[in-house]
């Protein structure tokens, strides 16, 4: 009885021991998760998701204050792909994804304050004083931060257009 | 099939199916040619690669087989107009594809006289040096024609820098309905011999092995006969067995060597080439002409008279009927290419391209229903994939949009043949839930690429600003240090020379 | 330009081989009628009663639980049928009315549909209803009968086969009949070597006819081996599972009978006896509870065989095939796992083949 007493109670004792000694030395400073979130989302600082750049909202995800489909530019791709790599499942079919959008400028309307080229995070508005401005196609990543700044409401999100090379055939819609 | 062929078939494990070819009798009739239409739309991508770029200006006079646009980058492919006549337009067409998405297409209005541009043939081929080949190929816009399309001089002369040692022509049409290829083997054997001929000069192949599916028996013989006079010829009856014609399961039967998974024929030291693609090259060769009509299948069972056409590139489908008396009965399906692996058509304004091998209007009879059932794992689609995958796992993965997990099956080795489909008990829709995966893994491809060169954008933003700031703050010290020093030489005139250097 | 709707877009391939679901499972319909016949035959009007009530019972609760689920009902395909077919042929041929309701609830219920339906079952819902009615009701699961031909006089007319039926009366001892398994387990266990106890006179004898004592559809062998043939060469089945299954059975019997023929029935009293032909035939091959690679399906069947052979040697139940089949089922996940086709141009370990230079 107390030899049993003994061994479950220094057994107790040095499993204890070997958490707490674990716990000290192989503690991971933050969650290595957060970068590798940050990682997979665009990188842009957009601020769209409502989170402190990409940084804080790759902490909000995986604190789970949001979801994995919070980053707009970065529609279904980037969703799926965060939530493939923290575990989630995720039903991407409810997903109001219009397809990635890009800006366009209204050439009529544009008065060239540059302003718009101020805020942009990629640089992808190109103009200069009282000249019509206009967004590269190719560098727009859709954060639509430009919109609010234009005063004359030149600027509008369009989606990007489906061409024959982008075309995804639809999931079969039975079974 | 026999009794005992059926019980041998069933023991081993067989890849592909048996489909009904329904060939005849639409390949027992003479091949008609089909007038030029007034107006020929001709798409500038038709072809893997790049989109061609156009070289004419809206209004130009153009002689049939001139250049209408430029090869851009390492695959892409010439386009030349099909028919003298004038520019009108270089703007869209619907593509021939089910998504009925536009296409840029240069619109030429035939002006009636077809006539062809200055070309320059060669008399003796074999005189001309194999890279020459490669490039008047390349100027005569050759693509594939069995339907995928590749530019044909980039395989050419691919093939004569790994030193193949075997040429394999296929002519094993395995899609059901289509008979192009075996009418052109028919009709015109000494043709395909002479490219076939053409095609060893310029690759240094040194055999060359006819793959003809053993329900073409006239071909075979119109063949073995061509090429009886040259011993490098040899033309080899293959089983009729979709999808014989697809080139890694050409090559494995006729010379029992496998590709690599991702690899190239040029791995197992063969180069595949249809037989169209071969009259194609002898006719650029041997008289300069480029690719601007080929011959296609018109068949199904709403079609009043099929059989096969020559037809212009760029010609309309709607016409292409309407020459051959239309249909005789609503179409339920309308195809571009064979029922395994053929695309619907939206409509019928849509324009014929090199790639067309056929255009099916199948009727109510011959369309498979749609009414999926659920899997119930028989294991059929497993016994017929050509390559040795696991369809139904595939789907079923995919239906739950693990396409990661599809891709660990396999999903980048399936070549889109359809056995799987075709045999499904259950009428999955498996080619589908394929090409919606490649779609979707495609354009998560894509949006990554996007994302890696807005991140890119976005740090060097970060830096310009900061550099900006800090050189503004410089600029802002280095004003405040001459101020000062202006105004401590201003004070006591001796520290001047200190402030300054 | 005119757009395809998205729900009427179509990929290929726009042929098919005109096979169905429903077709298949009229197939193996077909190939059952020869042995259910001669099973009604030979064991008369209860066994009539019996097979309608299994089947009927089925084809009810499908339909209700489809209904429950909100789903729309499917009995058009014929599986809840066939499933209420293998079951009625695995039951001893004078059960009471309500073994063959119970085993229409549990195939078709906990054994199908609260999988999620067809197609998602782990377990063959027949085996499952079969192996849950002898564990639960061993002494009428047990109750075999000598045969009794519809046409002989002693067989009971339509009203006799009705009170059988639904009121289960015991058995005179004149009808009751021992299986062949079941009398070698009983024999074996007071001690008596098996070639005494075939010696004996009334010790069933195997019988590749299928006139003996048994369940319902198991023992016309040669009407059963027929149906599979039909089967494979209809392309139903392949060869794989029936032979593997037959092979895993005949093989370790023949050996262990070779050793010791006092404690070890011979490969063809295996064979003969018992659920083995059925079942290698028409229940180990269910497409939803079997690997779907041939070699897996060879597995499949070895274990199948060996496993009813070892259950009938040294089990508690003097038939082991529907333990094993159950058994193998919860493997099948595992074979399909490991056991996989080699894909073109890569090794079997997935790795791609190196180029081969002419």
């Amino acid at each position: 009885m107390i030899a049993a007493i003994l061994s479950l109670t220094l057994l107790g004792a040095a499993l204890g021991l070997l958490l707490g000694i674990a716990g000290r030395y192989l503690a991971v400073e933050g969650n290595p998760l957060n970068a590798e979130v940050e990682a997979l989302l665009p990188g842009t600082n957009c601020g769209q998701c409502g989170f402190p750049g990409c940084a804080g909202a790759a902490a909000a995800i995986i604190d789970n204050l949001a979801p994995a489909t919070c980053c707009p530019p970065g529609g279904k791709a980037v969703a799926a792909a965060i939530a493939e790599r923290i575990g989630l499942a995720l039903d991407l079919s409810g997903v109001a994804d219009q397809g990635p959008q890009i800006a366009t400028v209204s050439e009529e309307i544009c008065i060239g304050c540059c302003r718009c080229l101020k805020v942009c995070p990629t640089d992808a508005i190109v103009g200069a004083a009282k000249q019509i401005h206009n967004v590269l196609r190719e560098a727009c990543t859709g954060c639509a931060a430009c919109i609010e700044r234009c005063p004359t409401e030149a600027m509008s999100m369009r989606p990007v257009p489906v061409t024959l090379q982008h075309w995804v055939w639809p999931k079969p819609a039975f079974a | 099939m026999g009794f005992m062929e059926r019980f041998v078939s069933k023991l081993g494990s067989h890849w592909g199916v048996h489909p009904d070819d329904r060939k005849r009798p639409a390949a027992d009739a003479p091949v008609r040619r089909m007038p030029m239409p007034a107006r020929l739309y001709v798409p500038l991508l038709q072809h893997i690669g790049t989109a061609a770029r156009p070289t004419v200006l809206v209004g130009q006079q153009v002689l049939k087989g001139q250049p209408v646009a430029e090869p851009q980058g390492m695959v892409s492919a010439a386009i030349h107009a099909p028919t003298s006549g004038t520019v009108v337009a270089i703007g869209e067409i619907a593509a021939p594809h089910p998504s009925g998405l536009p296409l840029a297409a240069v619109t030429i209005e035939a002006d009636g006289e077809d006539r062809w541009a200055d070309l320059v043939g060669a008399s003796d081929p074999f005189a001309i040096d194999p890279l020459e080949i490669g490039k008047r190929v390349a100027r005569a816009g050759v693509v594939g024609m069995g339907g995928a399309a590749f530019p044909s001089a980039v395989k050419l002369t691919g093939s004569l820098r790994a030193k193949i040692a075997t040429l394999i022509v296929n002519g094993g049409e395995c899609e059901p309905y289509l008979s192009c290829d075996d009418r052109l083997m028919r009709d015109r054997a000494a043709e395909v011999v002479d490219g076939i001929r053409i095609a060893l000069h310029a690759t240094g192949a040194r055999v060359a092995l006819v793959g003809i599916e053993d329900n073409k028996p006239e071909a075979i013989a119109a063949m073995s006969r061509a090429a009886e006079a040259y011993g490098e010829i040899k033309v080899k009856p293959v089983p009729a067995r979709y999808p014989m014609g697809s080139e890694k399961q050409l090559i494995l039967t006729l010379t029992g060597r496998e590709v690599p998974a991702t690899g190239r024929p040029s791995d197992v030291g063969v180069l595949v080439h249809n037989v169209g693609t071969l009259v194609a090259v002898r006719e650029a060769i041997r008289f300069g002409r480029p690719l601007v009509s080929r011959l296609i299948t018109l068949n199904g069972g709403a079609m009043r008279a099929p059989g096969n056409i020559e037809v212009p590139i760029g010609a309309l489908v709607e016409e292409v009927v309407a020459f051959a008396n239309g249909f005789k009965e609503a179409p339920a399906r309308l195809l571009m290419g064979g029922p395994m692996m053929g695309m619907q058509l939206p409509d019928l304004r849509v324009p014929v391209v090199k790639g067309t091998s056929g255009i099916l209007a199948l009727g109510a009879a011959e369309v498979a229903e749609r009414e999926p059932a659920p899997c119930i794992r028989c294991g059929s689609c497993v016994r017929a994939c050509p390559v040795g995958l696991l369809p139904l796992e595939m789907a079923h993965r995919i239906a739950s949009a693990d396409f990661s997990g599809a891709v660990g099956l396999g999903l980048k080795d399936c070549i889109a043949c359809g056995c799987c489909a075709y045999v499904c008990p259950a009428r999955i829709p498996l080619v589908q839930y394929f090409n919606h995966a490649r779609g979707e893994l495609a354009a998560r491809e894509r949006a990554k690429l996007r994302a890696e060169a807005a991140r890119k954008l976005a740090a060097a933003r970060a830096e310009r600003i900061e550099r900006e700031a800090r050189e503004k703050a410089e600029a802002a010290a280095r004003r405040k240090a001459e101020r000062d020093a202006a105004r401590k030489a201003a004070a006591p005139a001796t520290t001047t020379e200190e402030a300054t250097a | 330009m005119s757009q395809i709707r998205a729900s009427d877009l179509i990929a290929s391939p726009h042929a098919h081989d005109g096979g169905s679901v429903g077709l298949t499972m009229r197939r193996v319909m077909y190939a059952l009628t020869p042995a259910t016949l001669f099973g009604l035959w030979l064991y008369g009007w209860p066994a009539i009663n019996l097979f309608l009530v299994t089947v009927a019972s089925c084809l009810v609760f499908e339909f209700a639980s489809q209904r429950l689920m909100g789903r729309r009902a499917s009995l058009g395909d014929g599986s809840a049928l066939l499933s209420g077919w293998l079951l009625a042929l695995t039951l001893p041929p004078w059960a009471p009315w309500w073994i063959g309701v119970v085993g229409g609830l549990i195939a078709i219920v906990v054994g199908k549909q609260v999988f999620g339906g067809l197609g998602q079952n782990l377990f063959n819902p027949a085996m499952v209803a079969r192996v849950a009615l002898l564990v639960s009701f061993p002494v009428v699961m047990t109750q075999w009968v000598a045969p009794q031909p519809l046409t002989a006089p002693a067989s009971p007319g339509f009203v006799a086969g009705m009170r059988i039926t639904l009121t289960s009366p015991p058995l005179p001892d004149a009808i009751a009949s021992a299986s062949l398994l079941g009398h070698a387990k009983t024999e074996l266990s007071r001690g008596v070597d098996l070639l005494h106890a075939f010696a004996a006179p009334g010790a069933p004898t195997p019988s590749a006819a299928g006139m003996r004592a048994g369940s319902l559809g198991e023992g016309a062998a040669l009407l059963i081996v027929a149906g599979g043939l039909y089967l494979f060469f209809a392309g139903v089945i392949g060869w794989q599972i029936p032979v593997a299954v037959l092979a895993g059975i005949a093989v370790p019997a023949a050996i262990a009978h070779g050793i010791d023929p006092a404690r070890h029935l011979g490969a063809a009293e295996h064979l003969l006896s018992g659920a083995a032909l059925l079942g290698a035939f028409f229940i180990a091959t269910d497409y939803v509870t079997s690997p779907n690679t041939a070699a897996g399906q060879l597995i499949f069947g070895l274990g199948v065989g060996l496993l009813t052979w070892i259950i009938r040697g040294w089990g508690g139940y003097p038939e082991g095939m529907a333990f094993a089949v159950l058994l193998m089922n919860a493997l099948t996940p595992v074979i399909d796992r490991y056991v996989k086709p080699r894909i073109l141009g890569r090794r079997r370990d997935g790795r791609e083949l190196a180029p081969v230079q002419s």
